[in-house]
């Protein structure tokens, strides 16, 4: 049997297999929250990441114990311990595999997965790029605060170029990653970016992402005031927001800047986008002429050069919304069909054919 | 023509010749036909790393040794009675292994100057006296074979790769093995190819006819079926039986298996194997490295299957630390171990068992991992069992080291019934198991459903707010009943196995240590040494479950006792039976479990006066012996990837019984002692 005889439940939502609440019943924030006290320092990031997901669980409607949340190693991995759900603290860089074991062996279960960019991209780089090329059923908040926090303050993979450290006391050299860059290379299905500060965004971010099947990658951009504080003012600060943000919306023409004057179109010279100043006059684009965001389109490629105009230095502009958004059949779907279409081609118990399997080869008979 | 036969009890052959010349596949067919008649047999399977060496050269040279008897052997055999070899290069790597008189048939079709060359031979040994000490079959195997299927139209190369079923068609008639199962076989396996189908099965008869009626062979042998007791049987690998005891566990249990797995020499066939039986609900991740292939591994378990992870010794060591997590969260995992010639890279088609001590020790912090060990590829099944019986009783991840031997190797198996294998009860927390009651006077009191056991030898202060009292008599009035997923079952300190999807249970384990109890972080001291201690006490608890050791001392008047673990089994106890032929007295002992060891060990190691432990490494058992019992054991020790020799064992043993009883010990007192021309040189 070929890959393509199989019927591929891609119109699947993310949560479809996920018990939902009984009828009547209703959840809040609290029913959320564990017993743990919230060990963050005073002011980061993580806190209003995490009282953003208390928030938005209850409208997902599932029953709680159906809910697993899965980390690694580092200040947002201590994530699992304040959900009222089911949770693993686990190794450094590995919860993307661990979440791809508890996706594959059961459907009824709604998996997300919370890392950093040291343990998601450094340590645990491996692990991201094979959970989305395979489009496992699960959704990875990435929280990007552009350096290591709990062993603080060593330069991380998404820290800009020459960057003061303790371990990088003339500067660091390495070139960082862009993680939404990354994430679309290995052909992830479903990638956003958002901002901790911003709750009606991430909200949004995250129903689109728990909806969709497949792996979900949300990169959030949070402040770590102890070790990087300000590294994303220029996206925060309402003095410059509206320069630095470039909101992607599904069929939208990306248009922003102060009055919506700056927008996106393709550029011919390098195949890629560029962002242009909109209007009238000479030089300038009109609106009708701007890009119109696509995040379904099956091809990358667009969803990538957008991508490439958030800075990798020091942040002043950076695309935020949902750069892709796109079906294609999920590992753990594929894999819970393809056991299900062998055992629909045997009878018998499974002890008659234990029996018959141990059994079997050529066998002869002592009397 | 009429020939004689010749009554033999017991023969060792090995087939050799090029990677590509099908040895491998040759040595399985003759070891099936051996077993569907009914001899005992094992198997030992050698064959280069790269998948095809430089053609016609020594290190490209494969081969396939197979020992069967009209009796119960243990070993694939220290020395063959009969080479095939298929060209040069085989002969000449494996001349050295020869006992004097043996017989050797030989391809000459390539041993031509350069063929020769690159074997390294300088003159044509054919053609000089090297072969004079044995009996020589020199013959145009591929010659004939090419003259037989030209009416099939094939090119040469393809009529010539036929050779090998010459060559086994020729050996089939030589010892009298039936052919049935191998003509159905080449008919199952060629279906799509008629030609070469047609091809070979006619090499495979005109080889059994060119036997039969050519008078170069004058005898032909016989080897009687050998008693075994009644039931079923099938010619079984160790990769193939540990396979099928992961399924039988899963059935067993009720458990979904879940195997993640990184493929890996020699361990790789378990994941084909399992991969094809889906419809037992097994799935099969082919993960992207070996860390992930546990990680995925430890996720199903933390939902409720059995996971499942299968490497050798180098993905072992990437495992080290998701194996620390799998201590830590104490969730019910298999770790399987199929060894190899290490460090590193080492040898990965050759068999050794250094991974012992990193398998007891090779993680951070004191993380105890029971150990458990196959004696024979057929004991690979059960031995499968018996680590998920201990890795779903004690929610503990358990190490099973399997070596290349015992992978690739076969012997014949004695299919169980189903009734004959555990039941094992995953025992999923369904309910929480500890009430906060609020008394009237105010004040909280906590009971726990569970008792708790207490680690050996430690008290520990400050764990959290339950100590296991029972609400006294002042007066309850609520109870809060809450999930304590660290709360341990008297008997077997095993913590509840609580799966999502269970409402009411919601909890969180991670690598951080965890308060007694309430499994929330703790970073107590006093917390800490009680949770390590407790750890360990209940790896310890697994012994109270094993049956008493099988000491094998028929007399009881051995003062030497010979203890291994492993595939060594088969080397030990023959070496055991010739030092015994001769006369003399030894005891044996097997381990299966090697963490925890079984309790009545130290007590049957202070029996003796001299403790030999054979081992395919430096000592690795004898170390742990030796630190835990104060006994003064000796190694018998070789890591020359492949099986300890049972001649040059029984010599070890020998000595040290001529030591323990101040005799003198003579092995050519043993009747069955080396005797080259029939081949009586072990059993
Ligand atoms: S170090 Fe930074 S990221 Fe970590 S908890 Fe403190 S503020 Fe948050």
């Amino acid at each position: 049997m070929s890959a393509t005889d199989l019927p591929l439940p891609v119109t699947r939502s993310g949560i479809e297999l996920v018990p939902p609440l009984e009828e009547g019943q209703t959840q809040t924030g609290k029913d959320f929250t564990s017993d743990q006290e919230v060990r963050w320092c005073p002011g980061c990031g993580d806190y209003a990441v995490l009282k953003a997901v208390q928030g938005f669980l209850p409208d997902l409607g599932l029953r709680r114990e159906n809910i697993v949340f899965v980390s690694g190693i580092g200040c947002s991995s201590r994530f699992p311990y304040y959900l009222e759900t089911y949770g693993m603290h686990s190794i450094h860089g590995r919860a993307p595999s661990i979440a791809t074991g508890i996706a594959t062996s059961r459907e009824d279960l709604s998996v997300w997965v919370v890392t950093g960019d040291g343990d998601a991209l450094s340590i645990g780089g491996n692990h991201l790029i094979h959970a989305l090329r395979r489009n496992v059923n699960l959704t990875i908040l990435l929280f990007n605060n552009r350096i290591y926090g709990l062993t603080k303050g060593q330069y991380s993979p998404t820290s800009e170029t020459g960057k003061i450290t303790k371990s990088t006391p003339m500067g660091s050299l390495d070139h960082p990653f862009n993680p939404v860059s990354l994430a679309l290379g290995a052909e992830g299905t479903f990638v956003a970016r958002t901002i901790d500060s911003d709750r009606r965004h991430l909200t949004s971010v995250l129903s689109a992402a728990a909806a969709h099947r497949g792996t979900s990658l949300v990169e959030i951009y949070q402040n770590c005031p102890i070790f990087n504080d300000g590294a994303f003012d220029a996206v925060k600060s309402p003095a410059t927001r509206d320069e630095a943000i470039i909101g992607l919306e599904h069929g939208q023409p990306i248009r922003f800047g102060t009055d919506g004057f700056r927008g996106l179109v393709r550029d011919p010279a390098t195949g890629g986008v560029k962002i242009v100043d909109v209007g009238d006059g000479p030089g300038q684009v009109s609106p009708d002429a701007l890009l119109v965001h696509d995040a379904h389109n099956p091809d990358p490629t667009t969803a990538f050069a957008i991508s490439r105009l958030t800075d990798a230095g020091r942040l002043h502009q950076a695309p935020i919304g949902i750069f892709r958004q796109v079906s294609r059949p999920t590992y753990d779907d594929l894999a819970r069909d393809q056991i299900a279409h062998a055992a629909a081609a045997v009878s018998g118990s499974k002890t008659e054919r234990l029996a018959a399997l141990i059994g079997g080869g050529d066998t002869w008979t002592v009397a | 023509m009429s020939k004689q036969i010749k009554r033999l009890d017991r023969v060792i052959i090995r087939f050799a010749g090029d990677s590509g010349d099908g040895m491998q596949l040759t040595g399985d067919r003759f070891t099936q036909e051996s077993a569907t008649f009914g001899n005992d047999l094992s198997t030992l399977p050698n064959f280069p790393a790269e998948i095809r060496a430089p053609q016609g050269t020594l290190p490209g040279v494969s081969s396939f040794q197979v020992h069967f008897a009209d009796h119960d052997i243990l070993t694939p055999g220290d020395a063959p009675d009969v080479l095939v070899a298929m060209n040069p290069a085989a002969l000449r790597a494996n001349l050295g292994d020869l006992p004097r008189g043996a017989t050797i048939v030989v391809d000459t079709h390539d041993f031509t100057t350069r063929n020769l060359t690159k074997a390294g031979y300088a003159a044509n040994p054919l053609e000089d006296e090297t072969l004079s000490e044995y009996a020589v079959h020199a013959l145009d195997l591929t010659g004939m074979t090419v003259e037989a299927v030209k009416e099939f139209g094939l090119s040469r190369k393809d009529s010539a790769r036929a050779k090998n079923m010459f060559a086994l068609g020729l050996l089939s008639w030589l010892y009298g093995r039936p052919i049935e199962s191998t003509v159905t076989f080449l008919q199952k396996r060629f279906a799509k190819v008629p030609d070469l189908r047609d091809a070979n099965i006619t090499a495979f008869k005109a080889g059994w006819n060119f036997g039969e009626t050519t008078e170069t062979f004058v005898v032909s042998y016989e080897v009687k079926p050998a008693p075994m007791p009644t039931g079923t049987y099938r010619n079984i690998t160790g990769n193939l039986a540990l396979a099928y005891g992961l399924i039988a566990g899963s059935v067993q249990s009720g458990l979904r298996l879940f195997l993640g797995s990184y493929p890996i020499t020699p361990a790789s066939d378990i994941l084909h194997e399992l991969s094809k039986h889906k419809a037992f609900g097994v799935t099969t991740f082919q993960a992207e490295d070996e860390i992930a292939g546990i990680g995925a591994a430890i996720g199903a378990s933390f939902s409720g299957s059995l996971g499942v992870t299968s490497t050798s010794g180098p993905g072992i060591a990437l495992k080290s630390e998701s194996i620390g997590l799998a201590v830590m969260t104490e969730l019910p995992l298999l770790v399987i171990d199929v060894q190899r010639g290490g460090p590193s890279t080492g040898l990965p088609t050759k068999t050794e068992q250094a991974d012992l001590l990193q398998a007891m020790f090779g993680r951070n912090g004191e993380a105890p991992v029971p150990i458990v060990a196959p004696r024979s590829p057929g004991d690979c099944f059960d031995t499968a069992l018996e680590a998920v019986r201990i890795a779903v009783t004690y929610r503990t991840p358990v190490m099973l080291l399997s070596d290349g031997y015992l992978a690739n190797g076969s012997e014949p198996w004695r299919v169980p019934e189903l009734s004959e294998l555990p039941e094992i009860d995953p025992a999923f927390a369904k309910e929480p198991n500890h009430g906060v009651v609020s008394l009237r006077d105010g004040s909280t009191d906590a009971r726990s459903t569970n008792g708790r056991g207490a680690a050996d030898g430690s008290s520990a202060n400050g764990r959290g707010a339950a100590d296991g009292s029972s609400a006294n008599g002042r007066g309850a009035t609520a109870e809060k009943r809450e999930f304590w997923p660290y709360l341990r079952d008297e008997q077997t300190l095993a913590r509840p196995w609580a799966i999502p999807g269970t409402p009411g249970l919601e909890h969180r384990i991670g690598g951080l240590e965890k308060g007694d109890g309430h499994g929330n972080i703790s970073y107590d001291p006093a917390n800490h040494d009680f949770m390590v201690r407790t750890r360990a006490a209940k790896v310890e608890r697994i012994a109270e479950s094993l049956p008493p050791l099988d000491v094998d001392d028929p007399e009881g008047l051995a003062k030497v006792l010979v203890l291994g673990w492993g595939s060594t089994y088969g080397p030990i106890g023959a070496g055991v039976r010739r030092v015994r032929r001769a006369g003399y007295h030894v005891a044996q002992v097997h381990l299966r479990h090697l963490n925890p060891f079984p309790r009545d060990l130290g007590e049957i190691l202070k029996r003796y006066d001299k403790v030999l432990i054979p081992e395919m490494n430096l000592g690795q058992l004898a170390m742990l012996v030796r630190a835990r019992y104060l006994v003064d054991a000796v190694g018998y020790n070789h890591v020359r990837g492949l099986p300890l020799k049972a001649a040059e064992l029984a010599e070890a043993i020998g000595n040290l019984v001529a030591d323990a009883e101040g005799i003198d010990v003579d092995l050519t007192g043993d009747p069955d002692t080396v005797n080259a021309t029939t081949g009586r040189n072990e059993s």
